[in-house]
């Protein structure tokens, strides 16, 4: 090593910092669901569970839950089946204009978020639709779709293409190899993707602002809450779940996508 | 499709470079470079394979020279069909056309509609122009444009400049724990969008944790009053959010890196900072482009931090347009700010990188 201990410290210093300072925020408000406080401020006082008890008879935030996970799991697995044809498409065939189609399916990735909202809303309200769950499952599917293709292009790209042929080959047909041989070699993957999307759906916004009419997602539900100063303990309490679940489902994401490597890593 | 790409407004090559950065980022190319530069790639990963036993085996069916191919399909149609690049197209299609379908034609339809104009409860279908001036001459709208850009490009570059030594680290330091590290900086940005904007708030508030914690510890005598609810707020805010992305086309560019340029260098006689400045930075570039513009375009349309921590100084352009086309009720003007922020960003992402590359060019 040429670099002198002193640079090489401090850059680490600099590291620890900075993941530090990114950690801070979304650990603060666990703090305080449990600080037992109106208002979220030092010193603390005391422990509480008072904030997460008074969640659990609360019938609109249940209803705003339950509708997350009704759009989460739409999104989830329908952007999975997307991705799974965008990634074979990409990493299995080479045809004119890939780059251009790919792009477009991954467009929605930097686009602001607003931008897409409105251009969705004004549309599907031009088509007479009424705001649903349905609607905020059409937006979320499109922001969906490039983190289900960043993970399964990974996917293929980490199993040999001459399994399926071998499997054609050996008398398989086309359905019998997707189901025999391309499914369960991509299947880590796959649910690796499922976790992530169904997490971004989760964590999602602006377009279910935009798009749900009358019936909330829990961000949106949270929104709403945000005008009442006095419900802002309830807001930590359920912020806290859902940062929790939202580790969790990644880190399970995470742990998958490391067996889809290891898995080819081992094959002699 | 260019036509159709140029109407969404957002250069194709900085989508393709964000693409680009963000699949190369991807766990199965950290593997195979990890394996190239330690020289254990088997057969087993996928581009050995293809090299090796597959050669011969791998009878492509799709090959146009094929016999069988000829033998099927008959009509032009079914000929498509059955090329390389038909199979392509169809295996491809679904999402597609589902982009197409949800993304091109409804942002079209922005563009149609920002050329009308509301007539209290339709919409008049005749060519107008009105809503552009109103959108780029009303001071209103100006100002919240120039503050919506200079935003973004400002937490563009803090954002790239704190981030470089983080992905530098990873990169060159991170070992055997490159995906543990890449896992454990881009969590945050995955979880919890809206509730980390709002922790924000409750740190910088009035009465929040930085102030009642520096109350209490009598280091000031009443709470400040300038760490909320202005655009200082919405920049630190921004950056945080936006931190843990911009990480990725870093440390994919510097993954790309070939670290015997580096040893030359430094045989050479070079020190730190000019291998820094004529090797690293040069090389890294395309990196640092697709992280300003990840980070820059989508920030410029930010609703949900102005509107928590902005208040009234820190209001940007999305407040506007929501406002548009909430209460206000105005559908045509709102396109008109809609499209005007696309094409001004995309203006000065074009620039940045042309500024960039005449850096880069200058430096090499």
């Amino acid at each position: 090593m040429r670099f002198l201990p002193n640079p090489r410290r401090l850059l680490s210093t600099y590291v620890i910092v900075y993941v530090a300072i990114l950690y801070f925020p979304v650990l603060l408000l666990p703090v305080f669901s449990f600080n037992d406080s109106a208002t979220p401020k030092l010193p603390l006082v005391g422990f509480t569970f008072r904030w997460y008890e008074s969640l659990s008879g609360n019938a609109a935030m249940q209803g705003a839950a339950w509708n997350s996970l009704i759009v989460g799991v739409s999104a989830a697995f329908l952007s999975t089946v997307l991705g799974i044809c965008a990634a074979r498409a990409i990493t299995r065939h080479r045809f004119r204009g890939k780059a251009a189609a790919s792009s477009l399916i991954m467009a929605p990735l930097i686009l602001p978020e607003i931008i897409i909202a409105i251009s969705l809303l004004v549309v599907l309200l031009g088509l007479g639709l009424q705001l649903s769950l349905i609607t905020v499952i059409l937006g979320h599917l499109l922001i969906c779709v490039p983190y289900s293709v960043t993970v399964l292009v990974s996917g293929f790209e980490g199993f040999d293409p001459s399994m399926e042929e071998a499997s054609r080959d050996l008398g398989e047909t086309a359905f019998g190899t997707l189901r025999r041989v391309t499914l369960p070699m991509l299947m880590p993957s796959i649910v690796s993707s499922l976790l992530v999307t169904f997490t971004i759906s989760l964590d999602e916004f602006i377009l279910a602002f935009f798009l749900s009419g009358t019936e909330p997602t829990l961000p949106v539900y949270i929104w709403g809450q945000l005008r009442f100063a006095a419900k802002l303990p309830n807001v930590l309490a359920l912020g806290s779940i859902l940062i929790a679940a939202s580790l969790v489902l990644l880190t399970a994401a995470e742990l998958f996508r490391r067996r889809a490597e290891r898995k080819m890593a081992v094959r002699p | 499709m260019k036509q159709l790409l140029n109407g969404c407004s957002v250069n194709l090559a900085e989508k393709r470079l964000a693409f680009n950065s963000l699949l190369a980022s991807n766990r199965a190319d950290l593997f195979r470079l990890r394996a190239r530069r330690t020289g254990t790639l088997n057969a087993g990963t996928g581009t050995a394979g293809k090299s090796g036993h597959g050669e011969e085996l791998h009878l492509d069916p799709s090959a146009p020279t094929l016999p069988v191919e000829r033998d099927r399909g008959q009509s032009p149609v079914m000929r498509f069909l059955g090329s390389e690049t038909g199979k392509g197209w169809l295996t491809i299609s679904p999402p597609l056309l589902y982009a197409m379908l949800l993304l091109i034609g409804p942002i079209i339809v922005i563009v149609a509609n920002s050329f009308w104009s509301q007539d209290y409860l339709t919409i008049d279908r005749t060519f107008t122009l009105d809503n552009y001036k109103a959108a780029l001459t009303e001071p209103i709208y100006r100002d919240l444009l120039m503050r919506s850009l200079f935003v973004s490009v400002t937490v563009a570059f803090v954002t790239v400049i704190l981030a470089y030594p983080v992905a530098w680290f990873v990169s060159f330091h991170g070992g055997r724990y490159k995906g543990l590290w890449l896992f454990v900086i881009t969590v945050p940005f995955w979880s919890g969008y809206l509730l980390r904007i709002l922790s924000w708030k409750v740190i910088l508030g009035y009465k929040g944790v930085l102030n009642s914690g520096l109350l209490s510890l009598g280091i000031i005598s009443e709470p400040l009053n300038w760490l909320i609810y202005n655009v200082n707020a919405v920049i630190i805010t921004l950056a945080h959010s936006w931190a843990a992305f911009a990480i990725l086309p870093l440390f994919v560019s510097l993954e790309k890196l070939d670290r015997s340029l580096l040893e030359a260098a430094a045989d050479l006689g070079d020190g730190p900072v000019r291998r820094f400045l004529r090797i690293t930075l040069p090389l890294t570039m395309p990196g640092i482009v697709a992280a300003l513009m990840i980070v820059m375009i989508p920030t410029v349309g930010d609703y949900v931090t102005p509107k928590l921590v902005g208040g009234k100084d820190g209001v940007m352009i999305a407040n506007a347009i929501q406002v548009q086309f909430g209460k206000a009720s105005n559908w045509p003007l709102g396109a008109a700010l809609a499209v005007s922020t696309m094409v001004i960003v995309s203006i000065v992402a074009g620039g940045i990188v042309l500024l960039l590359a005449g850096l880069k060019r200058l430096l090499k």
